[in-house]
């Protein structure tokens, strides 16, 4: 059986005429590419010659500190490359999981598509829950340094959606499970739950600071099952915290004309200006969806590459 | 010079301390789960720490081009507490995890028959779930401490090669490295170890399995203190590539056994460039070795692990 090339839980309607790319999936290029895999990492990685069973990449010369030279920690000399989602924004809740799986197993290397046919595979014959921790779940966990953290989202995406996982399914793995795997569910919520029986989850990750859960809450379930007063807020707290509003699922249906979230926005300017900040670029494109005609509230000129303070406190 | 500290206590650290740690050379750390200072008195506030370990944390590191990794257990002090005993039963959920790198802290402090429980049952728990461990060595009556651990050790399931001992000093180094174990040591400001006394023993045995850690906490501790060891280093004569290797290569081997240690960073760029973590370019100076990923042309990047 292959569990996820049916159709899919809950077909997205909204996502039939979507294109599979985001609008910024072209120019996000996937520094991690050269990357070990989490194939390599697994046991038996440590028989490698210098002990590291190390999914990233531990030897980088060239990318480290330059004594000196480092102005704005992380903004260069990082570590390594960054090991950014292979599926950019609302992708992975957009694309239907045979899609994904097609897509996932064609970047996988032969030890890492083997696990997850495996995990796929199992998850499907033994979906709900056994024992303290069930087999499908512990996949969840280790499906990083299985598939390399840049396809963990996926695959995580793939394994619940294998493993039919209902409201208290992803609720459970949400809870239990670390910033990425709670980032996965989020993203899985559109192929899994049909009802707002998942919107505490969603709630929960709009509470955090943590842009990647951030990013990730404001998909396609949120845009259709969050009240508008939580949406707007939602939408703010984006511009608060840098996350780029193209993350925001329906973002141009749910606010036309939504003559609030124009207020909200233009008293957000006003104290952002009051304060001499510039204005996040963001603004003026949600402005411009509550009302195509509106003026922006302040020079585009004074917008500057930063725009917040990447917290909201 | 790019530095990893090995065993440093984020959660009690300031953004300014991981922004002074990126400028010193600092690009990974892992951070044990450890007394708060503040008693415990119930398995649910371990488990927020632990949560907060493998969620925020990471994120406050990633923002400052710092890969985080952690340990997870049971403290040594917190062991003799019933109350918080049963956080032994949670672990193997958390033991899963892909940021954990090893079972730890744990060992003495009081030597107590409840910490010999804790410490053995969690060796275990490091052998059942392939990762090494990390083993505090107490403030107190240190040689015994060692020796005691050193014993629990040869008879757990867990090869000495698979075990950091921490806070060593010159009057146990010796036998903690006969028995095979990875060798630690926490330099501080007036306690444990200093840079010079750690130059002497690096001089004295070697590089070999040796770790140099800040084990900097909610105390009087510095972040820097890898950053001012390598310097010293280098001043006294060792070689840039000595350096590397007790500061960098040693920490990624001893963690790499757990196959879980991966130091590419997700920097959220989103809160200092207005940029997002889901697209853009990288910030690496050398670039993007991988093709960039397109969605619609599978053949267009090679397949990582291929």
């Amino acid at each position: 059986m292959t569990p996820s090339r049916g159709t899919p839980a809950t077909p997205d309607a909204d996502t039939k005429d979507r294109p599979l790319t985001d609008p910024q999936a072209g120019t996000a290029s996937r520094p991690g590419a050269d990357s070990p895999s989490g194939a390599e990492s697994g046991p038996g990685a440590e028989a490698r010659p210098g002990g590291e069973g190390v999914a990233g990449t531990e030897a980088r010369p060239g990318t480290e500190a330059r004594p000196g030279a480092e102005g704005r920690p992380g903004a260069e000399g990082q570590a390594g490359a960054e090991s950014r989602p292979d599926t950019p924004g609302t992708t992975l809740a957009l694309t239907p999981p045979a899609e994904l799986r097609a897509h996932l197993t064609a970047r996988l290397g032969t030890a890492a598509r083997a696990w997850l046919h495996r995990a796929l595979d199992e998850a499907a014959a033994h979906p709900g829950t056994h024992g303290p921790i069930s087999v499908w779940e512990l996949r969840i966990a280790e499906a990083g340094r299985r598939c390399g953290p840049e396809h963990a989202d996926a695959a995580r995406v793939l394994i619940l959606h294998a493993a039919r996982a209902d409201a208290d399914a992803v609720t459970r793995v949400y809870f239990q499970g670390t910033a990425a795997e709670r980032r996965a569910v989020l993203h899985a919520l559109p192929h899994l739950v049909p009802g707002p029986e998942a919107l505490p989850l969603v709630e929960d990750a709009l509470r955090t600071n943590d842009t990647r859960l951030l990013a990730a809450a404001v998909g396609p379930y949120a845009a259709r099952y969050l009240d508008p007063h939580q949406w707007r807020h939602a939408v703010l707290k984006c511009l608060f915290t840098g996350v780029p509003v193209d993350a925001v699922a329906d973002l141009d249906r749910r606010a036309h004309r939504d003559a609030e979230l124009a207020r909200m926005l233009g008293d957000y300017a006003a104290e952002r200006t009051a304060a001499g900040r510039p204005l996040p670029e963001d603004l003026h494109r949600v402005l411009t969806f509550t009302d195509p005609t509106a003026t922006p509230p302040a020079p585009a000129a004074d917008c500057g590459t930063r725009g917040t303070d990447g917290k909201e406190s | 010079m790019r530095l990893f500290d090995p065993h440093i206590h984020m959660t009690s650290r300031t953004t300014d301390d991981y922004e002074a740690m990126h400028a010193a050379g600092v690009r990974a750390v892992v951070e044990p789960s450890f007394w708060l200072g503040q008693p415990r008195t119930s398995p649910a506030s371990f488990l927020d720490y632990f949560d907060s370990l493998l969620g925020w944390e990471p994120f406050r590191a990633a923002q400052y081009g710092i890969a985080h990794h952690c340990t997870l257990a049971l403290n040594p002090k917190e062991a003799n507490d019933p109350r918080c005993v049963p956080v032994l039963d949670e672990l193997p959920r958390y033991l899963v995890k892909d940021q954990v790198v090893a079972v730890g802290e744990i060992g003495y402090d009081s030597m107590t028959p409840a910490e010999d429980t804790a410490l053995a049952a969690q060796l275990q728990l490091a052998a059942d779930h392939e990762l090494p461990a990390l083993v505090h060595t107490p403030h107190r009556d240190k040689l015994a401490g060692l020796r005691r651990t050193l014993d629990v050790v040869r008879e757990s399931a867990l090869p000495p090669d698979r075990v950091l001992v921490d806070h060593l000093n010159e009057t146990t180094v010796k036998e903690a490295k006969d028995s095979g174990c990875w060798l630690g040591f926490s330099v501080y400001p007036d306690t444990k170890m200093d840079e010079e006394r750690m130059v002497e023993i690096l001089r004295a045995y070697g590089t070999e399995q040796v770790l140099v850690n800040s084990a900097a906490d909610w105390g009087r501790s510095d972040p820097l203190k890898t950053r001012k060891v390598a310097d010293l280093m280098l001043a006294e004569g060792f070689a840039e590539d000595d350096v590397d290797r007790v500061l960098w290569r040693n920490p990624v081997a001893f963690y790499g056994l757990s196959g879980r240690l991966t130091l590419d960073i997700a920097t959220p760029e989103s809160t200092h460039e207005g940029n997002s973590i889901l697209r853009g370019a990288p910030k690496d100076p050398e670039g993007p070795v991988g093709a960039p990923s397109e969605w619609d042309d599978p053949t267009g990047a090679p397949a990582p692990g291929a």
